[in-house]
């Protein structure tokens, strides 16, 4: 049995269509990150499920029972919030049992349970504390330990990072995974964050403008992109892309120069990522306009002689000079339809 | 939030029975006043308005009640008393405000100190000593008598001083840089970026004044100086040959200016509001 | 707290601040000390002579039954006019911070008694309450009722209680109003996830929260009805029956304006001033507390 079912699922504010159809199984224990820009409905999806918002239609199903016009009370779920919402009059021992006394536990039970998140999380020693003598992190521990102590069947966090100032960022992402691994509860993560999803994730699901565009374990999205959006979403820096014609040997860009790739008729977008631009001599000119050395790589800015823009990871520390010759490698090279944008198979 | 129809019902009941429990009297009042006088004193006062009865209003802006001034001239002290009190509060705490916040002088911590003081004391707890005062400068019966005494208090100097302290450093140094002294940095800067704060308290200091009972009743012996709000009260006096109907019409008229201020400033006066107790 | 960007110089300063202490010492510090000076002088019998009597007029003061039971008045009443005032505007403001249609209209008129006069305030319930022109006063009459707050001193008592508290609901409701906008949507969110639901989320989550608006409406609701309330009180019963709606502040004019007891009246004045320093003080520290929730 499915954690978590989604029919059809939609919701419009008056005359705005903010989620367009979504359908979700969920598999028990699975992470599901949702990504997207700002606007695409990731947090009324999750706000949907939590019970928060009121489908305007579809269907939510959890452990096969229609929740969709269940109060949020009466879901077991529980969401870690972006900016925690921790209750300010309560201290860490008490924002965390809250949830167990509405429960009506009793007081030993409550204690140990308590006890036990804040083990799990390295909270014991702040249990006295009030919201607003934590820092930030610390508080996102409590708004975590808030979600774990209730043993929910679904874990929703919404944007819990975005707080964070970078460094805790990439520590409190490990955390968040190690802990969603070891209690195994089936969770959905909203971020507009791709590195986050694709670290966090066991499968990704990719909405834009209200549509679910792709949904599919981290690396195929990476590698197989369902369109033009995917692909220039995930993985930075973005995909260049290009107009040109199919041709018996590939694609021929504006400019004449013709990219390996499988043959064909009729135009197409040419997608192709910065880490697979290589140095090849006697290959496409590019006039060198920007050099950011990152360490690790070197990101090359410039433009193809019929004036595309072109952005080039290369290895180390690459010299680089004002012009150099680039190919793009062959099995880096997506197609994409040029009206659509939807991927070409084939 | 909404959890569906159940709920909007139940709210829109209660709040729907707040908003009667404040319209009812208003309505009462409107209507009562187009009633005939001796209908009412004889108990048939009703909630549904007599058509016929407006011209109730013209009748009382010109005349009053018997010995007492018109209506008209009544609304004309409460507006003049009001206007004062509100601008002259704001000018006076504006100044001291700007010079508190935006200079160094010597003493400027006792004189913050004393304008405070002014806070703890409310016209209700000093009227005879102040009426003494009064009397000693000559100016019971006056209309600085009615106005001054109540311009003087702090809460509007209170507001200005944290607005201008929170005024951030590069708009003084930019002004500074830009040529502007003092007064220009005042007139041409600090008072349109305040220019909210002061609409605020507008409203809050007309409503003030406007509705003043005590002190006016104390200062005021000549009826021609009476405010609205204290004509009302008198024309009350002696029960048995109240003229209802003519209460009610002032009722009326009294209540007209401050609720448009407060209706037509709502915003700006809610903010003040919050602000102005800090 | 000072600024860091200022203007040099003091004679302007000192010009632009002259004003308002001028007024100050004119209308505050001058008659506060006169009420102090007097409260400490007696009159003779013809108001001829004034007799330095040091603290005697308190001393027969807080002997005087009388002044005791108007402080004790005083008392009940603010807390009654309190309670009342702000059980009102905390029901209004709950239901007016939901999100239901018309929601900013009904904000609107709930808003706009703020404007009322005190002393019309009381003209209006008197016209509702009156026992022989007032509709509901009318209606008490006819169906039994023993209706004529103008001689029954606890009638009296409630009907001035309850002008006074109708005047100021729609104050109360603005700043309960604001203090449950101030409540992040998500912390109530968090707690309906934690299965908090209505009265429960209400009494545990909401109510602490509002906490330090409700003291500083608390206070400033004391200091309205034992002061403001004047003119309320005046136009309904005039501190009677007897002295049943008579508080501190009607006593305070009856005594000094009507009946001349100058020394006894500045006496009364100055344990006024006392009791409003207090409160004030106290207001200005919640107030601050509230900043800083």
């Amino acid at each position: 049995m499915s954690v978590l079912v989604l029919e059809g699922l939609r919701k419009s504010f008056g005359a705005v269509d903010v989620l367009r159809g979504i359908d979700l199984t969920l598999a028990d224990g699975e992470m599901l990150a949702i990504v997207g820009a700002s606007g695409c409905g990731k947090s009324t999806l999750l706000r949907l499920v939590a019970g928060l918002e009121v489908a305007s239609a579809g269907r939510i199903l959890v452990d096969g029972r229609d929740v969709t016009h269940t109060d949020p009370a009466a879901r077991d779920m529980a969401m870690v919030f972006q900016n925690y919402a921790l209750y300010p009059h309560m201290t860490v021992f008490d924002n965390m049992a809250y949830s167990l006394r509405v429960r009506g536990l009793k007081r030993e039970e409550i204690a140990r349970k308590v006890g036990e998140a804040a083990g799990l999380l390295g909270l014991e020693a702040l249990l006295a504390r009030r919201p607003r003598q934590l820092s930030g992190g610390q508080r996102q521990r409590v708004a975590m330990g808030r979600a774990i102590v209730r043993d929910p069947k679904l874990f929703l966090f919404d944007e819990p990072l975005s707080n964070l100032d970078a460094s805790l960022r990439v520590q409190m992402r490990a955390e968040i995974r190690r802990l969603q691994r070891r209690l195994g509860v089936t969770s959905l993560f909203v971020t507009h964050d791709q590195v986050e999803a694709m670290t966090l994730g066991d499968r990704l699901l990719v909405l834009h403008q209200g549509r679910p565009v792709q949904l599919d374990t981290p690396m195929a999205v990476f590698e197989r992109p369902a369109d033009t959006y995917v692909a220039g979403f995930i993985g930075a820096p973005a995909m260049n892309f290009y107009r040109g014609q199919r041709c018996a040997e590939g694609v021929r860009l504006a400019g004449s120069a013709v990219v390996a790739a499988p043959g064909g008729a009729g135009e197409v977008t040419l997608g192709v990522r910065p880490e697979c631009v290589v140095l090849r001599a006697g290959g496409m000119a590019v006039a060198v306009e920007l050099v950011e050395p990152l360490g690790s790589e070197t990101l090359v800015h410039g433009r193809l002689a019929d004036g595309g823009a072109v952005t080039a990871k290369l290895p180390g520390a690459a010299p680089v000079g004002e012009r150099i010759d680039v190919a793009f490698e062959g099995a880096g090279v997506h197609l994409f339809d040029a009206v659509t944008g939807v991927r070409l198979v084939g | 939030m909404s959890r569906g129809v159940r709920t909007d019902w139940v709210t829109h009941t209660v709040l729907a029975l707040g908003v009667l429990l404040f319209a009812l009297p208003l309505w009462l009042v409107f209507a009562g006043a187009t009633q005939d006088a001796a209908a009412i004193s004889r108990g048939e006062l009703s909630l549904v308005p007599d058509p016929g009865g407006f011209g109730i209003y013209a009748q009382v802006l010109g005349e009053g009640t018997r010995g007492g001034t018109s209506v008209g001239r009544m609304l004309l002290v409460s507006f003049a008393m009001a206007m004062t009190i509100a601008i002259g509060k704001i000018v006076i705490s504006v100044l001291s405000a700007y010079a508190i916040a935006f200079f160094r002088w010597p003493g400027r911590g006792l004189a913050f100190g004393v304008i405070l003081l002014t806070l703890m004391l409310p016209v209700e707890v000093r009227i005879i000593p102040t009426f003494s005062v009064m009397a000693g400068l000559g100016l019971i019966n006056s209309f600085m008598g009615l106005t001054l005494p109540l311009i003087a208090s702090a809460t509007a100097t209170l507001l200005f001083r944290q607005a201008f302290l929170a005024v951030p450093d590069e708009l003084v140094e930019a002004a500074r840089m830009d040529g502007a002294g003092p007064w220009r940095f005042l007139v041409d800067i600090l008072l349109p970026v305040s220019a909210a704060n002061v609409a605020a308290l507008f409203v809050i200091l007309f409503v003030y004044g406007w509705n003043q009972y005590l002190w006016p009743l104390l200062v005021a012996t000549d009826p021609s100086l009476d405010t609205v709000v204290i004509g009302i009260v008198k024309m009350i006096g002696s029960e048995t040959a109240t003229e209802w109907n003519k209460v009610m019409a002032t009722a009326v008229l009294a209540l007209v200016p401050p609720v448009l201020v407060v209706a037509l400033m709502q915003r700006w006066f809610v903010k003040g509001l919050a602000d102005a107790d800090k | 707290m000072n600024r860091r960007t200022i203007f040099p110089g003091v004679a302007l300063p000192l010009l632009l601040v002259a004003p308002q202490l001028a007024l100050t010492g004119v209308f505050f510090l001058w008659p506060a000390g006169e009420a102090l000076w007097g409260s400490t002088q007696r009159q003779d019998a013809f108001g001829l002579r004034t007799v330095f009597v040091g603290f005697e007029n308190f001393a027969y003061l807080f002997e005087d039954p009388l002044y005791l039971q108007s402080i004790g008045r005083t008392v009940v009443f603010c807390g009654a006019v309190a309670a009342l005032a702000m059980g009102v505007a905390l029901l209004l403001a709950v239901f007016a911070d939901r999100e239901v249609r018309g929601r900013g209209v009904y904000r609107t008129l709930l808003i706009w008694p703020y404007a009322i006069a005190p002393a019309v305030a009381a003209v209006l319930w008197l016209l509702v309450l009156h026992p022989q022109v007032g509709l509901l006063g009318r209606w008490l009459n006819r169906h039994g009722v023993d209706w004529d707050f103008r001689l029954r001193d606890a009638q009296a008592f409630g009907v001035v209680v309850l002008a006074s508290a109708w005047k100021q609901v729609s104050y109360d409701f603005i700043f309960f109003l604001a203090g449950l906008q101030a409540i992040p949507r998500s912390v109530v969110e968090a707690a309906r996830m934690d299965g908090a639901r209505g009265w429960r989320r209400f009494r545990t989550i909401t109510l602490p929260l509002l906490g330090p608006t409700m003291l500083f409406l608390l206070v400033v609701n004391v200091v309205y009805a034992a002061f403001e309330t004047f003119g309320t009180i005046q136009a309904l019963t005039q501190g009677g029956p007897g002295k049943a709606t008579e508080t501190l502040v009607v006593k305070v004019y009856r005594d000094g304006v009507v009946n001349l007891d100058l020394g006894s009246s500045s006496a009364q004045s100055v344990v006024l001033m006392a009791g409003v320093v207090v409160l004030t003080a106290l207001q200005f520290r919640l107030s601050r507390r509230r900043d800083l929730e």
